[in-house]
């Protein structure tokens, strides 16, 4: 029997389980048309001309748009302005729009799309991101002169050091694949021209207030004139940023133009086609090491595929750079990470965000460095840990939070009885046609944006005449949970019952621009809002029932939905309370802002303070290759992560189980295949995802250390779930079959 | 020519009867709970009932229900509104994240326990194989169905019981 020790709730899981909720798509509105985009057989070409004339005379066709209908900015996008989300000059991969037809059907619109055609000349194609950065290389950005988008580097100690020759010296090239986020909810906006003139936008997307920053570009208008409504959305996984946005942006083109309110809901070949993938790294990794298994230097350089567009790709390669020796002392360290365009599909924000490359490489690395060491990889592990109080290889000493790694590590040693199965792996000799091995991974992941990005976030809390409480966030819910988890936390703060508070669905019209709910931050930054919005509140109630109570207001808890002196016990209601204070003409509102404490980074040295908490990781897994034919199955999975505190513990073991399956996807199955340009495996019955019957039962361990710089006490956890499962099975792949794999997916050949 | 959708009887058209399944459910029946992922038969998010058996809808025409009964998400929940005790399974293991999949999850699961209702985890995952979601990694979702197994256990029981006793006193009439 499952044990279900805590019967979960969400404020959203009846309308979930029910059929009501309603995404995107399910949204009708009088007279709405359909928007549909028009691509084109090329990867690399310049554009001579479009004719849309044709498909505008088309049955139902009420318009047909291109980058010469766009009144605002026809590029835009998060850091760099390089995206055009309608092409004007040059197509620049498989994946770019010309046109938009809308029309009065679905049915009308696709009916029309072949009769747009465009005349082009096309244009060398690069498609290697190492060739991209030759000179003699065909420019993706003409106007850039350069392919290179980015370069990152960390200096730290003796360049000698470096390149000296060292007891233990393991060299590897590694290379990753570009990975498709498979939301199942493909991209959707519906967009609705208010009458005041506001665009209204209604979006699957993952962040409404860049989204709104796209479609106010796209329209030429100021902010104030779009409002993002926020609606459920199934999935995003980094995946419904730019893209998510763009969609929206063109449906809000659409609606402007037209006067009428504009569907625009994307096939799922459309969304795998168009939409950025995580990057596919190549890295060459050297490690020297002192005969007791000391790690004395790193040197790595790494080069990260950005496709056409720039995207974040500086903020994802920014991270790789950071945790690029894992979470080790390591004295002396040379690295440089390039991210480059190429004419491939562009790349972005996924799940672990520049963390699963390299996580990929450094902990098969570490195994690989301490069996040359003569030592196990779990004691290599232990000698060269950060602990409490060291320094990262960016300077930043780790202090403020507990360093759990160890900790962590033993947890899942313990849980999976990691020594005792050690032995009996299978080192490629076969036991009739069954391999059998085990593997381990850890990692250290910076919370939330880090130096990359200014790091606040804004909430909410209206109370009502009765007692009962609305409460909104400037995080939106992607579908992890984070509305509940506010709610949770709201409740526990005041002392009050869950049921009284309703979260309010935030529009960007309402609440201050927050941030992207991105980098496992919604808890650990939406959460701190809703807590210091809660202590403001307080604050505001208890002075009002002081006198009443006979005591400063610093004297009363909230507890048992009261309001309670410490020392007498005399007691008010809280919903007297407020009641009182509406009679007092003061209003139960408050907002609450989370500032992220003070970060820095030097660009040049590449040190600096880069995240101002860490969660610390570790999952490992057991498996069985089939000696036959080279199939992996899982047969277990352990994870230990430390999450801080676990507001809604149901919750946080559905983002280890959900990271750990994509995580496998990562590691065994996933690899978006592009030939010449094209994507040929655009949808799930050639990208084959994490089915049921491939995941066994896994083990989640929630470790709590109160995170003191936090306002809950929780970090995160949607990301460091995700970053050391493929690396948890390579080590067992090469425990099982005695070969290791530097690529990924892994694909065994016998 | 009929279909009983959501216990309802609905009469069909001729012209209707080409319709992809899919979208005749999510646009002529507003009954948007049943889900588009993919188009082609390989997400499960359009999953829903045809006597019973699971179908994915946008392989399907119109012309699949004809004289059969179709459910969907919206038919799951009893006949006092409240949730079905399967549903209900979903949200106590915490099955649910982004909820996509969740309408075409639960209906596949049904179809599974009014065959099977002491299945395996491993006979759980199967009868699930065919749809996709990404949020979960599954555990909790099998978790919920094979809680919600008890229910199906005992309304079976209950049904047999009823029988019986009918039975007996079809046998005393008889006497």
């Amino acid at each position: 029997m499952p044990d279900i020790k805590q019967k979960a709730w969400r404020n959203d899981a009846f309308a979930k389980v029910t059929g009501k909720a309603k995404f995107a798509d399910d949204l009708k509105f009088n007279g709405m048309l359909h928007a549909v985009p028009v691509y084109t057989d090329y990867v690399h070409a310049r554009i001579e001309g479009i004719d849309v004339e044709q498909a505008r005379n088309m049955e139902g066709v009420v318009a047909v748009l291109t980058a010469a209908d766009v009144p605002g900015q026809i590029r835009w996008g998060q850091i760099q302005q390089d995206y055009h989300m309608l092409c004007e000059d040059k197509i620049r991969y498989n994946g770019d729009v010309i046109a938009l037809i809308v029309a009065e059907s679905r049915e009308q619109a696709l009916a029309a799309m072949p009769h747009v055609t465009i005349k082009a000349r096309p244009l060398p194609k690069v498609l290697d991101a190492e060739q991209a950065m030759q000179p003699d290389a065909p420019l993706v950005h003409d106007d850039k002169g350069t392919n290179l988008v980015v370069h990152h580097k960390v200096r730290r100690g003796d360049p000698a050091e470096i390149d000296k020759k060292h007891d233990i010296t393991v060299e590897h090239r590694f290379e990753t694949q570009f990975v498709e986020h498979a939301y199942i909810e493909p991209e959707s906006a519906v967009c609705v021209p208010r009458g005041d003139g506001v665009m209204e936008v209604y979006g699957s997307m993952q962040h409404p207030f860049s989204t709104r920053r796209f479609v106010a570009a796209m329209m030429g208008v100021s902010l104030n004139e779009v409002e993002v409504i926020s609606i459920p959305m199934g999935g995003g996984f980094g995946g419904k940023d730019d893209t998510s946005a763009i969609v929206c942006a063109r449906a809000a083109l659409a609606a402007s133009i037209t006067g009428c309110p504009v569907k625009m809901t994307y096939d799922r070949e459309w969304s795998m086609r168009e939409s950025y993938k995580r990057h596919p790294y190549r890295v060459d990794y050297k490690m020297n090491v002192a005969k007791d298994g000391t790690i004395r230097a790193v040197k790595t350089r790494i080069v990260a595929d950005a496709g056409a567009y720039c995207s974040v790709t500086p903020w994802v390669t920014w991270r790789s750079t950071v945790q690029c020796c894992g979470p080790y002392s390591v004295p002396n360290v040379h690295c440089d990470v390039y991210g480059v365009h190429t004419n491939n599909v562009f790349t972005g924000a996924m799940r672990g965000f520049g963390s699963p490359q390299m996580n990929f490489v450094i902990e098969q690395m570490v195994e690989e460095a301490a069996e040359q060491c003569g030592m196990d990889g779990v004691a290599f592990r232990r000698k060269n840990m950060l602990r409490q109080g060291e320094e990262t290889i960016t300077g930043q000493k780790l202090d403020g939070h507990t360093v759990s790694l160890e900790q962590v590590m033993d947890e899942v040693i313990t849980a999976i009885d990691y020594h005792k199965k050690l032995k009996p792996c299978s080192r490629g000799k076969a036991n009739g046609d069954k391999l059998y091995g085990i593997g381990l991974a850890v990692s250290y992941r910076g919370m939330s944006l880090g130096a990359e990005g200014k790091d606040f976030c804004a909430a909410i809390i209206n109370v009502q005449f009765d007692g009962s409480i609305l409460l909104e966030s400037g995080i939106h819910e992607n579908g992890q949970g984070s509305e509940s988890a506010f709610i949770l936390l709201l409740a526990r703060e005041m002392g009050v019952n869950h049921d009284r508070i309703r979260y309010r669905r935030s529009s960007t019209s309402v609440i201050p621009d927050s941030g992207t709910t991105v980098a496992s931050r919604g808890t650990l930054m939406g959460g701190g809002a809703v807590v210091n919005a809660a202590r403001k509140l307080k604050s505001m109630m208890a002075e009002t029932v002081a006198a009443q109570l006979g005591c400063d207001a610093q004297h009363i808890v909230f507890d048992g939905e009261h309001l309670r002196a410490k020392d007498s016990g005399k007691s008010i209601s809280f919903d007297e309370t407020i009641r009182e204070m509406y009679q007092k003409q003061n209003f139960p509102h408050a907002f609450g802002v989370f500032k992220s404490p003070k970060v820095s980074w030097n660009e040049e040295t590449g040190q600096g303070k880069a995240y101002f908490t860490w969660v610390y990781g570790c999952q490992a897994v057991e498996l069985q290759v089939d000696a036959r034919n080279g199939r992996v199955k899982l047969l277990n999975a352990v994870a230990a992560h430390d999450v801080g505190r676990a507001v809604n513990p149901p919750m946080v073991l559905g983002q280890y189980y959900g990271g750990m399956a994509m995580g496998m996807g990562y590691g065994l199955k996933e690899a978006v295949q592009i030939n010449d340009g094209k994507i040929s495996n655009d949808n799930f019955n050639h990208y084959h995802i994490a089915r049921a019957t491939d995941m066994p039962d896994m083990k989640a361990i929630i470790i709590e250390n109160a995170d003191p710089l936090s306002p809950s006490r929780a970090k995160g956890i949607g990301e460091p779930t995700n970053e050391i499962m493929a690396p948890a099975i390579a080590n067992a792949v090469y425990n099982a079959t005695g070969v290791r794999y530097y690529t990924s997916p892994i694909t065994i050949e016998i | 020519m009929h279909t009983i959708i959501n216990k309802k009887q609905i009469t069909l058209s001729d012209p209707m009867l080409d319709k992809n399944l899919l979208e005749f459910i999510r646009e002529n029946l507003d009954l948007t709970g049943t889900k588009n992922g993919c188009g082609i038969g390989m997400c499960g998010s359009c999953m829903v009932l045809v006597d019973d058996k699971p179908v994915q809808a946008c392989r399907k025409t119109v012309r699949h229900i004809v004289g059969k009964k179709l459910l969907t998400i919206e038919g799951m929940a009893l006949a006092d509104g409240n949730l079905h005790p399967l549903q209900q399974a979903f949200v106590d293991a915490g099955a649910i994240q982004c909820g996509f999949c969740t309408p075409g999850m639960v209906l596949a699961a049904h179809a599974l326990l009014l065959k099977n209702n002491q299945p395996s985890r491993d006979q759980i995952r199967k009868a699930i194989h065919n749809n996709l979601c990404r949020c979960t990694g599954y555990q909790q979702i099998v978790d919920a169905i094979e809680q919600a197994a008890h229910y199906y256990r005992s309304q079976r029981n209950t049904s047999m019981h009823t029988h019986k006793i009918q039975h007996t006193v079809a046998d005393s009439t008889s006497q």
